[in-house]
């Protein structure tokens, strides 16, 4: 079994070029369009970039280099969403609520510590559901990460709720040490709500409409602020969904803003017949990805966003693009036998990561003073596909890409906003044509795509569409190559030498996510 | 009288188990299941069968 991410495609590959000036940079500036979400150490209070910075979920940086893994250990839940249906499953599915195989917490401790011991970038343990993990009492939540914490210290506890239970159980969460909670909020108006929510169970009843949204968002407001008053970070999870809640997500984003969340991540509604949920048969669409960014960019100055959410299984195993969980269903290990985690390993790859991350800082703004010097600071930004497969490199074949990774550069630097799943099991598309089609129509909106290599064939097609395949950046840093290409863009742009892609638009694939590594 | 659970449209999910006011509910065989002996369908306890109004599937139902 190889590692997450191979080590030597980190270790060694591509040292980056040192800036020829690496003064430190004043972390105050506060430059960029992103201040708030460049999710450095230099926006961010330290003792909380001490707790977010090797979480994948909680830091767009840490996602380049760190995993988790999800335990489905609470199947039930206490509330129905009309964008969930617990009834399907398909084990190439990619859902919030879906899940193969449900766990004893006896089962996950073993599984997290079978995981842990082959994949040195495990630093999260997760529960997810399938259900609630804070419904039919949280039993199997607490007594899970209750041993957890006596076997492995050093692994970072975190649990998503609907926040419907959340009030009584904060005193425990507090009590586990559970630092990151996620509360999916979808919205702060009763009125939205009976929209999204047709029932909840509370105190032994069930309620429906107006009554159900009310109760459910008193919860969740009490819960957050309860959570945030103790030092608990919280992130919140929207669905949008359109012409439900698109509009209404400026308010929810003010709203956990203004009770302490630490993150607000706004995420396309997954909606398909086939799931047999609510909007899924009632053809409710879900956002196209300029849509969504542009919820996301009117967010921006609010509740810091995050825009890395791959909506991952509640059995998910790995880094965030890709999902290992077939490596390790309870027959494998089972299979395993004695199972020694001494935790060396991970303590080796994060004194590792410390010391890639080390500079970085500099060599960024170094591009980024460069570009504004060359190119001024009124140029419009650009978007940039880049295949990847972690340490924020570029080092990923164009053919073997099973998601891009979305690149906003321009002179205020560039930064993450997206990403986008190419991937074609489960789809029925095989020839390559289509793959390429697929790959086409999910990164439109982009001016180039970075890849560690590509075929000619591929490229003669990007080049077609107006997309530049680039290959000259193999194995360097995304950020700086993409400040790097920007300087030479807006050059060719003020000669006519390339067109501007501004106004297209590209597809966000719902279907399934099997990215797993060759 | 009492509830039954339709193990064919059952999830697995286990929530009417927590709920039961009565510890009715077990699990046998790879599925959820009601001891009619134990059932009180929550009268007297609840305004509504617990197992019933928790249940994402609607399979819990009158015996």
């Amino acid at each position: 079994m190889g590692n997450v991410i191979a080590l030597d495609s980190i270790l060694g590959l591509g040292e980056l070029k040192a800036p020829a000036e690496s003064t430190p940079v004043e972390a105050s500036g506060c430059t960029t369009s992103s201040c708030g979400s460049s999710d450095g150490p230099a926006d961010m209070d330290p003792a909380v970039w001490e707790k977010v910075k090797n979480h994948p979920c909680y830091s767009e940086e840490a996602h380049h280099y760190f995993a988790r893994m999800h335990v489905a250990v609470a199947p039930a839940c206490n509330i129905q969403c009309n964008y969930c249906n617990r009834k399907y499953d398909c084990s190439n599915e990619s859902r919030p609520g879906v899940v193969s195989e449900k766990l004893t917490p006896d089962q996950a401790i073993r599984k997290i510590l079978a995981v842990a011991q082959e994949i040195p970038q495990l630093s999260v343990i997760g529960i997810a559901g399938p259900g609630d993990s804070l419904a039919a009492g949280a039993k199997n939540t607490f007594a899970t990460f209750e041993h957890l914490q006596k076997k492995a210290p050093d692994l970072k506890l975190c649990l998503s709720t609907n926040g419907l239970a959340l009030p009584e159980t904060v005193e425990r969460i507090a009590q586990y040490n559970i630092d990151h909670v996620t509360i999916t909020i979808n919205m702060v108006d009763p009125e939205v709500g009976q929209h999204i929510y047709p029932w909840i169970f509370y105190k032994h009843k069930r309620w429906t409409g107006l009554d159900a949204a009310k109760i459910l968002h008193e919860q969740q407001m009490l819960g957050l602020e309860m959570l945030t008053a103790r030092g608990i970070l919280v992130k919140v999870n929207s669905v949008m969904i359109p012409g439900i809640n698109d509009a209404h997500l400026l308010d929810v984003n003010k709203a956990v803003k203004s009770r302490g969340a630490f993150l607000h991540n706004i995420m396309p509604l997954i909606s398909d017949p086939a799931h047999g949920t609510h909007f899924g048969l009632t053809g409710q669409r879900g956002p196209s990805a300029q849509e969504l960014k542009v919820v996301q960019d009117a967010c921006e100055g609010g509740a810091k966003l995050m825009r890395h959410c791959r909506q991952c299984r509640a059995d998910a195993v790995g880094l965030l693009g890709e999902d290992r969980g077939e490596e390790f269903t309870a027959d494998k290990v089972e299979a395993m036998g004695e199972i020694h985690d001494d935790g060396d390993a991970r303590r080796t790859y994060r004194e590792h990561v410390e010391s890639e991350r080390a500079g970085r800082h500099a060599s960024k703004e170094a591009a980024k003073a460069e570009v504004q010097e060359t190119v001024g600071t009124q140029a419009d930004p650009i978007l940039i596909a880049v295949a990847t497969k972690g340490g924020e490199r570029i080092n990923e074949h164009f053919g073997h890409a099973k998601e891009f990774q979305i690149y906003e550069v321009g002179p205020k630097g560039a930064k993450f906003v997206g990403h986008r799943r190419v991937d074609q099991y489960c789809e029925g598309g095989t020839g390559d044509g289509e793959t390429l089609d697929t790959v086409l129509s999910a990164i439109n909106d982009c001016a180039a795509v970075f890849v560690a290599k590509i075929g000619g064939c591929p490229s003669k097609s990007l080049e077609a569409a107006g997309i530049e395949p680039v290959d000259r950046f193999a194995f360097e840093y995304i950020e700086e190559s993409a400040l790097s290409y920007f300087k030479d863009y807006a050059e060719r742009l003020g000669r006519g030498a390339v067109r501007s892609r501004a106004g297209q638009d590209a597809v966000i694939r719902t279907g399934a996510l099997t990215a797993r590594r060759a | 009288m009492a509830y039954k659970i339709k193990s064919a449209e059952c999830t697995v999910c286990g929530a009417c188990e927590a709920e039961c006011p009565n510890i009715a509910i077990g699990f046998k065989k790879g599925t959820y299941v009601i001891d009619p002996a134990k059932c009180s369908e929550c009268e007297g306890q609840f305004d509504s069968p617990q197992c019933a109004s928790v249940c994402p599937a609607d399979c819990c139902v009158p015996a």
